[in-house]
């Protein structure tokens, strides 16, 4: 996928401006928060689930190796093959060979981020091979050639009348407002390439050690048929989702749903063990696991490590008051809101991605949704840390700050000056106490009035409440 | 190749030796032990309320309940409710426990049953559930000889029997019972489903029967 990174700040612009994408994004503000809120409110453990969240995740990273290594004897044990992806071209390159190994035509394909970010579609078809996607969201986009928006949501950004002109010139039927007509037609298009297709591929959501069994959350049931019906079953997923036990993905699966769509449960959460057995009438007869890495074994150890407790749920990004107003394409890449902004930096470098960990007011809605307690706001400031060391931010930004800790280190210059400021200030804006324009702030009061301070700085304030005797 | 460099950079990070004895004790304990971690106490019941949670989750999901007192109505359960949808036809596993009831009530309505794995186009399957999780109101089934999955997914309408005795409180009960059966080595797949198939793609307006199942019946046997 291209990556647009770097023009954040206008696509931001854009955005805000685009009444459409503006109005399908209130769809995801009045929906997923609150259904969220609701089945937590349903789950009094859940602050619990949490924090064993959080502990489990902490385990399994420090013994990363470990379970990888269970996870692949158990698979092997059970009929399956393992394949280590150490970079998306590694991934591609596997997943090609895996299917032109059965001289594969056409695939079919279960929601995945993951493939998402190695950008396998584009690299299948330029080698012959058919993607199909099967995921209501993500068929719409793929007929858009149009990108997910979301995590789980893909289409968030779409509206109804999108899908329906989608719909209409693809389909060659009737044109439909209706969503249960268009849906009823997706599933009969679709049922067709589900049967047709030579090999199904789809991602998990965790990898159990102990039963070499992946999983799929999902609420269609198109991963179900696209793992079930080709001969062929290839589970593209990241290392980072290793689980140690059924118990242990348990804990995960009771949270994930309410996190995500804030469902009790998803309709359909399934394990793969491996290719069909001896007697079943059904089901692959091959089966293949692609562990990618694509840059997740660097932040083992790093200061970057807690982002890989994610279980994309992404509550992080419904709760996110910049990405409900800006939407996932803003931020150029695969991984949207204030997980993508962590993420982002790491795959595709500092130097791409440095505008995404400052789109972030620091807010902490995102951290204090996050099912794992994954502390977003401390690792995009991580970021931010290393693009100011590295030189990257724009001169202004950076002179700016320089300048700020030059008085902000020297209380002797900083008093006076913060005093002189806030009087000049208070007395710039007149009576009414708001200012309408203020040089070098345009980006403030182009939009709205910068209220003015009241004429003392706190530590005036401080100093005199101080000799009142502490009292207000 | 890949497979030594993740594994490298990975303890590289850690700053650990694969050959960490304590480590490697960690891994095996967590994995032989299979501790639960917290279980909600909303599940743990006595038997009878557990049913009662059951039933009021799974319709909360969207599942359709029939009770039965005896696994011998099912047949004629199975013809009053496909005949109320106008459908003449029934996918069934081959099946043991289903084989020995008697289905002429089936015939008596002009359904026909069929034996065999689904097909693109089938209207309605009748399957066996491995258990009943109450906590989510969710059905355990597994692939197998006697089950074929996609009896689960491709039919418009999904007849599902369940015996009372197979209802548990939570999934870590499903996971136990699981074992019991298969030991060691998992069945191909197992599908816990929890009502019948539904999308919000569109405008994050739900929409029930995506790709799978239109609508879940649930014959629950009160035996």
């Amino acid at each position: 996928m291209q990556i647009n990174t770097p023009f954040f700040k206008q696509r931001a612009h854009d955005a805000l401006a685009d009444a459409n994408l503006q109005k399908a994004l209130g769809n995801l503000k009045a929906g997923f928060p609150e259904k969220r809120a609701i089945a937590v409110s349903r789950m009094p453990e859940f602050e619990q689930l949490r924090d064993q969240g959080r502990d489990l995740k902490n385990h399994i990273l420090e013994h990363l190796d470990l379970y990888l290594e269970e996870f692949e004897r158990k698979v092997i044990e059970n009929g399956g093959h393992v394949h280590w992806a150490r970079t998306a071209d590694d991934a591609n390159r596997i997943i090609l060979d895996i299917c032109q190994q059965v001289d594969a035509k056409t695939v079919t394909k279960g929601k995945s981020m993951v493939t998402e970010e190695i950008g396998l579609n584009d690299f299948l078809e330029a080698n012959g091979v058919q993607p199909v996607e099967t995921d209501l969201g993500e068929y719409i986009l793929q007929l858009r050639h149009d990108h997910p928006s979301h995590i789980i949501a893909p289409a968030i950004h779409l509206n109804l009348e999108d899908v329906s002109e989608a719909f209409h010139a693809n389909h060659h039927r009737p044109k439909s407002s209706d969503p249960a007509v268009l849906m009823q037609e997706a599933r009969e298009v679709l049922r067709e390439k589900f049967v047709a297709a030579d090999v199904g591929i789809t991602g998990a959501n965790f990898c159990v050690a102990e039963t070499g069994s992946t999983i799929i959350v999902t609420n269609e049931g198109n991963g179900d048929l696209t793992q079930t019906l080709p001969k062929t079953h290839v589970v593209v997923t990241s290392i980072e989702k290793v689980v140690p036990t059924l118990e242990d993905m348990t804990l995960f699966l009771r949270l994930l749903a309410r996190s995500a769509t804030g469902q009790e449960f998803s309709v359909y959460n399934t394990l793969s063990s491996g290719p069909r057995r001896e007697g079943d009438q059904d089901g692959p007869e091959n089966f293949h696991v692609v562990l990618v890495d694509n840059g997740r074994s660097e932040m083992v150890g790093s200061e970057f490590q807690d982002m890989l407790r994610c279980i994309r749920c992404s509550a992080c990004m419904n709760h996110c008051p910049v990405y409900g107003a800006v939407g996932g394409h803003s931020y150029g890449w695969v991984y949207p809101g204030p997980m993508g902004s962590v993420l982002t930096p790491q795959m595709i470098g500092i130097e791409k991605g440095g505008m995404l960990p400052n789109a972030s007011t620091f807010c902490g809605k995102c951290e204090s949704v996050c099912p794992v307690r994954i502390p977003l706001p401390k690792l995009m400031r991580h970021w931010r840390e290393d693009e100011f060391e590295k030189h990257l931010q724009p001169k202004a930004a950076r002179y700016g700050l320089a300048g700020w800790a030059f008085l902000a280190k020297r209380p002797a210059l900083y008093k006076p000056y913060t005093r002189m400021a806030s009087w000049m200030m208070k007395t710039w804006a007149g009576k009414n106490g708001r200012i309408k324009k203020l040089p070098l702030a345009g980006g403030w009061t182009d939009w709205r009035d910068m209220p003015a301070p009241q004429g003392k700085t706190f530590m005036q304030a401080w100093k005199e409440q101080q000799k009142a005797g502490g009292q207000q | 190749m890949s497979r030594a460099e993740i594994l490298g950079n990975i303890r590289r990070g850690l700053s650990r030796s694969e050959a960490h004895t304590e480590r490697q004790q960690a891994v095996q304990n967590r994995l032989a032990c299979k501790l639960s971690n917290l279980i909600p106490q909303r599940a743990q019941l006595p038997a009878a309320e557990q049913v009662e949670l059951f039933k009021t989750m799974a319709t909360e999901a969207v599942a359709e309940l029939i009770e039965l007192d005896r696994f011998d109505q099912v047949p004629s359960a199975c013809a009053d409710w496909l005949s109320s949808q106008g459908i003449r036809e029934l996918i069934c596993a081959s099946n043991s426990e289903l084989r020995e009831l008697d289905w002429s009530p089936l015939a008596q309505q002009q359904i026909d049953k069929t034996e065999r794995v689904a097909q693109a186009g089938d209207i309605a399957s009748l399957t066996l559930s491995f258990a009943g999780i109450a906590e989510t109101g969710t059905l355990m089934l597994h692939s197998g000889e006697q089950s074929p999955t996609t009896l689960n997914f491709l039919p418009d309408n999904h007849l599902v029997v369940l015996h009372r005795s197979a209802i548990v409180g939570v999934y870590e009960e499903a996971w136990k019972k699981l074992r019991e059966k298969f030991g060691n080595t998992m069945p191909r797949t197992v599908n816990m489903i929890t009502g019948p198939s539904r999308s919000a793609d569109i405008e994050q307006k739900l929409q029930m029967g995506a790709h799978g199942p239109k609508k879940l019946v649930i014959l629950l046997i009160n035996d």
